[in-house]
């Protein structure tokens, strides 16, 4: 944390299986101009509270672990500023999964939605376009080479110019499955058996890229009726959604391949 | 599957040391309990910056590293398939002075068994469009990128699903010790605020940078000193490559693309206490200024998080930077040390090198309790990081 600026009120949701009722706790904290949600509440336990439990691993927005309610409004708390909230921060575990103890729900109800098979690597994208000086494309010509060094044995053709750059490289999928589309979804909230955004989502990566699943069976799994017809286009879930993974575009998608099978506008009327 | 064997390990720390630990015993049949006081990898695991080595950082100074990494990437591969991004790494020399760590790197890879490639800046170019058009050289070795807390799980789904008992918010407040043998650990539950006791024949202090204060908890100690570094996200992915720096390790010295992100890292410094740790803005600005000489967009491109991460390193406490330390890892037997029975503490190392880590370690605590089985970790293919939660809804 950084210089303290200033102290901000955190009340924040308390539950242990062993002493019964939930309630909420508040806590003085000291926080500087890039002090987040999450530094807080580590903050809490170091000097107030080590019984305040919570989850966290990467700090900075890419496992998904520190979600939860943040004045009401889905967060990585990693990530949440607390210069965006007020004087008093209310801070509870996300909603839609069952609450394990304080801060921590139970994410093993958030992965038994998902699709049976569920990859993580996918294809990359050409990266992130930046202005690049004058002359830097006419030097590409010409570039040759013979072997394939890596222990992956991706090949280098893109080297010769025939692919753009990006090509046979592979990444990380964008779902971080931190569970904030579920909280965020009013479908999810009335009913336990819908299978939410981010299973939804996953279903439509595979028909983009399919990496050995069968086009026919995620098409089965994703029009039962517990599955992407639920879905009352909210957009809770893309507003939430930390990584930019759209998962309400990827439930119209998956609309769209089970109506039209791929052949949207083949028959036209006029 | 090996003979089930009643001897019972307790693994003190939910990291990547103590899943690969938990994962090896569980396969050579013993009985595993580990406990964390807070979620798994939330120590230092799960906050490093993504890079599984290839061995090419190492192979210059601290050769010995670099092959431990290359045979345990190679390892890793075969063992987790898809959980990494096999894109490669590119050295950069973005100066003269660059150039001459080209063949000392070049060597040192050779000769540490790192397949390693000249590429010139056109070259590097075509490649990475977005790497620093002033670049004079480049070298291409075989690094990858991980998502750390992704893999770890795949450890303990693995291990979970061989009979080991994975209890994270379980949080050890005192070691039992009598008669100078250690038979288990005082724990309170943060799950439902009661307290209580793990019996174990034997006692694994896998707890990273917190290693001096579980060892201090039976009157022993260990060498560590926790090192922090800052890493920088900054949002946009620019590379899909690793991209470091063609020069000896220093700050801001490497740039890993992370999904959407592009995570520039890091400084070096060392604390007394882990729990404690600061982001000083003056490493932030440092990580922007170092990380856009290798790429020149970072420079503008807009924060999404700083953060500090203690490396456990293994050395004499009196270090000033952490970066003459070794990186690689040692097992202390607190019979030999402090005379303290049914002790061990592992620490030091690399996420890369976990499961290398885990078997040497493994082999000391099979030693001591007598059970003789092979390590099969490196022929066992994991179980998907989601089958963690699976097994947990089971």
């Amino acid at each position: 944390m950084s210089e303290p600026a200033d102290t901000r009120r955190f009340r924040v949701f308390r539950y242990k299986r062993g002493d019964g009722g939930e309630r909420f706790d508040e806590f003085d904290v000291p926080v500087g101009p890039h002090s987040t949600v999450l530094d807080a509440l580590r903050w809490i336990q170091l000097h107030r509270d080590s019984s305040l439990t919570l989850r966290h691993s990467c700090l900075h927005a890419s496992c998904g672990c520190c979600g939860m309610q943040v004045d009401g409004r889905e967060e990585l708390a990693c990530v949440c500023s607390v210069q965006d909230h007020g004087a008093q921060i209310t801070v509870e575990p996300l909603a839609n999964l069952p609450i394990l103890t304080d801060l921590v729900v139970e994410m093993s109800g958030f992965f038994a939605r998902f699709p049976h098979e569920h990859p993580i690597i996918r294809s990359s994208e050409a990266p992130a376009d930046v202005e690049r000086g004058e002359g830097i494309e006419s030097q590409h010509a010409e570039v040759v080479l013979q072997t394939d060094i890596t222990l992956h044995h991706h090949p280098l053709h893109h080297l010769h110019g025939a692919a753009p750059p990006g090509a046979d490289f592979m990444r990380l999928e964008d779902c971080i499955e931190c569970g904030l589309c579920l909280s965020a979804c009013p479908i999810a909230a009335t009913s336990q058996e819908y299978v939410g955004p981010a299973a939804l989502a996953a279903a439509e990566r595979l028909l983009e890229e399919p990496r050995g699943v069968k086009r026919e069976d995620v098409l089965a799994w994703a029009s039962r009726p517990e599955a992407v017809w639920r879905c009352h286009v909210g957009f809770e879930c893309t507003k939430a959604c930390p990584t930019d993974a759209i998962p309400a575009e990827r439930i119209m998608a998956l609309r769209r391949e089970l109506m039209f099978d791929g052949n949207e506008g083949k028959d036209a009327k006029r | 599957m090996s003979t089930r064997h009643d001897a019972h390990v307790l693994i003190v720390g939910g990291g990547a040391t103590g899943a690969g630990l938990a994962h090896d015993l569980a396969l050579r049949g013993l009985r595993v309990t580990l406990v964390d006081r807070g979620e798994l990898t939330s120590g230092t695991t799960g906050r490093h910056h993504g890079l599984l080595h290839s061995g090419a950082r190492y192979a210059v100074g601290d050769r010995e590293a670099g092959v431990e990494c290359v045979r345990e990437s190679t390892t890793l591969r075969r063992i987790a398939p898809g959980s990494f991004e096999c894109n490669d790494g590119l050295f950069v020399a973005v100066c003269d002075e660059d150039l001459e760590y080209l063949e000392p790197l070049v060597d040192g890879c050779t000769g540490a068994g790192i397949p390693v490639q000249r590429l010139t800046a056109q070259e590097a170019l075509r490649l990475e469009p977005n790497l620093n058009p002033e670049l004079k050289a480049a070298v291409r070795v075989p690094d990858a990128t991980v998502d750390p807390m992704r893999l770890v799980l795949r450890f303990f789904a693995t291990a979970r699903h061989n009979g080991a008992e994975i209890l994270p918010y379980m949080e050890v407040t005192g070691l039992l010790v009598h008669d100078g043998l250690v038979s288990g650990a005082e724990v309170h539950d943060h799950v439902t605020g009661k307290t209580g006791a793990v019996h174990a024949d034997l006692v694994v202090n896998a707890a990273g940078p917190w290693s001096g204060k579980v060892a201090a908890m039976a009157g022993t100690s260990v060498p560590i000193a926790p090192s922090p570094g800052v890493l920088l996200a900054l949002r946009g992915r620019f590379c899909n490559m690793v991209i470091n720096r063609m020069h000896k390790s220093g700050d801001g010295d490497i740039v890993v693309p992370q999904r959407g992100l592009s995570i520039v890292g890091t400084t070096s410094w060392v604390v007394e206490d882990p729990d404690d740790l600061t982001v000083p803005e003056d490493h932030v600005e440092r990580m922007y200024t170092e990380g856009s000489k290798l790429i020149p967009a970072l420079r503008h491109a807009a924060r999404r998080a700083a953060w500090s991460a203690a490396r456990p390193l293994v050395g004499s406490t009196g270090a000033a930077t952490g970066r003459e330390l070794s990186r690689t890892f040692q097992t202390f037997d607190h019979r030999e040390r402090d005379g303290v029975e049914s002790f061990v503490t592992i620490t030091g190392g690399k996420s890369t090198t976990l499961r290398g880590m885990a078997e040497l370690c493994a082999d000391v605590v099979c030693r001591k309790l007598d059970v003789d089985e092979p390590c099969r970790t490196h022929e066992t293919v994991l179980l998907p990081h989601t089958a963690y939660y699976s097994s947990l809804a089971a």
